[in-house]
């Protein structure tokens, strides 16, 4: 019994020791932007200062997304700082337009148009890429967590509402190495369709909400 | 011919070989589906005409300078086509850079052909009207390692390097999104939607990135490489655009391949 302890102790740690990745190797990861310098090239919308890392891009791929917790403090500060709050101060928009941005994930690729879709669209949000919602799509990620039921388990409160534009405006504000993109910090989604989106996930009678 | 593939494809699905959309994630049986569907194809994959194909374009003499590609070295000497697939990406001496398949079957269609890199740079990825031939002449280089365990050597120095590099661009985080590939390709049990995202820096997930490529692609019946399947990847990180047979190309399927390393191969494969 104690031995089997023991080796389930061992398994543990080993797999705990797998599952922690070495973070960057400074000389390596040079040669690598070197390297991409040379294979990528602009096309479209996308310039190639987008190979350029920003300070919490270099420190989310130097420490493979585990800053510590200082410097994510600190990172988080900043992004919340970039977060513009709405003109008007009212964060709903219509959930049917929100609904829509959800579902398409189209946009900012070399393809596509400043702002829009290759198509011609305004550009997707793609939240059912990583997100549950509606129980109507049953098409959904599992990159992000649920949001089934966002308000209703939440509660409908304005602070609420608040935390969730903020939160799709600047994700990186509440967690520094989040896989969520910054809609808004980086022109994917305008003003309008966060709120859209807010709405989606805070109106009553979306069925994000049933 | 094409339509050929096509109402084959629409006569299975008739058939009661359903692709998975909605609920995948849910129903066991669904997926289960999937996995018939996809071994019945495998018996009548349509890559084995490009197959054909490419080995007509490996042998016959084309191009400004008449020559075949049975010079070609892919790094068990000229000629030798037989396990080459499952031993690259790897250092070559007359480069002096670690190259990938493709890679090195547009170099030696530039060096032994005398074609342009331009030219096969234009538009070399495959579409409903067209396969460019390095897509056809990787398939038949691929298939001729059925069945051989990929072994991407790490012997040469370079090589060593080049995986440390792979490794890097994997990791790195930018772009509007801040996505690197281990966005999505770096945890356990991740779906984009439906689709099943395979963990490449597990030893036991990896060769999912490897295996099946070349592809029959089902959407739009064409058929693609690994060149195609990064820079497609590439274009939904939101990155720039990722030039044709770069050594960023070759960086990663180093990094890809040597995670890879001891798996069977089964030769080209079927996508969805």
């Amino acid at each position: 019994m104690k031995k089997a302890l023991i080796s389930a102790g061992v398994v543990a740690a080993v797999a705990a020791g797998c599952a922690t990745m070495e973070g960057s190797d400074p000389a390596r990861q040079k040669q690598a932007v070197e390297t991409m310098k040379q294979s990528f090239h602009a096309r479209g919308i996308a310039k190639m200062d987008r190979l350029d890392q920003d300070e919490l891009q270099r420190t989310c791929t130097d420490t493979r997304d585990q800053p510590s917790p200082e410097v994510q403090k600190r990172l988080e500060a900043a992004e919340m700082a970039k977060i513009k709050l709405p003109a008007d101060g009212k964060f709903l928009g219509d959930w049917k337009r929100g609904r829509s941005i959800a579902r398409r994930g189209r946009g900012m690729t070399w393809r596509d148009k400043p702002g829009k879709t290759s198509r011609g669209e305004p550009n997707g949000g793609g939240c059912y890429n990583c997100h549950q919602l509606s129980p109507q799509e049953t098409s959904f990620g599992n990159v992000g967590p649920s949001l089934r039921q966002f308000g209703k388990l939440r509660g409908y409160g304005v602070d609420i509402q608040e935390y969730a534009y903020k939160k799709i405006y600047n994700a990186k504000a509440y967690s520094a190495c989040s896989t969520m993109p910054r809609f808004g910090v980086s022109g994917t989604l305008t003003e309008q369709q966060i709120k859209d989106l807010t709405a989606y996930l805070m109106d009553p009678n979306s069925p994000v909400n049933k | 011919m094409r339509h050929a593939l096509t109402l084959w494809i629409t006569i299975l699905l008739a058939a009661g070989f359903p692709i998975p959309q909605a609920a995948a994630q849910t129903d066991p049986k669904t997926a289960e589906e999937f996995d018939r569907f996809r071994a019945i194809m495998e018996e009548a994959n349509p890559a084995e005409l490009f197959e054909v194909k490419g080995e007509e374009l490996w042998k016959k003499k084309r191009g400004p300078k008449n020559a075949s590609l049975e010079q070609c070295d892919l790094g068990l000497g000229p000629g030798v086509v037989k396990g080459a697939y499952v031993q690259l990406p790897r250092y070559f001496a007359d480069t002096g850079k670690v190259m990938d398949v493709e890679q090195r079957v547009v170099h030696c269609m530039i060096t032994l052909q005398g074609f342009k890199y331009a030219d096969l740079a234009k538009r070399p990825f495959s579409s409903a009207n067209r396969t460019p031939d390095p897509v056809s002449i990787v398939t038949y280089i691929a298939a001729q390692s059925t069945g051989m365990k990929i072994a991407v050597p790490q012997s040469h120095p370079k090589e060593v390097e080049t995986y440390q590099v792979g490794r890097e661009i994997f990791f790195y985080r930018a772009g509007p999104w801040d996505f690197s590939c281990a966005s999505c390709h770096g945890h356990d049990n991740l779906r984009i939607r439906t689709q099943p995202l395979p963990n490449f820096t597990k030893a036991e997930q990896a060769p999912r990135s490897f295996l099946g490529w070349p592809g029959y692609r089902m959407t739009g019946g064409v058929m693609h490489t690994l060149q195609w399947r990064l820079t497609d990847c590439f274009r939904q990180q939101r990155f720039p655009y990722l030039g044709y047979v770069s050594d960023t190309h070759a960086a990663l399927l180093t990094y890809l391949g040597v995670n890879s390393n001891g798996h069977e191969y089964r030769g080209p494969g079927i996508k969805r």
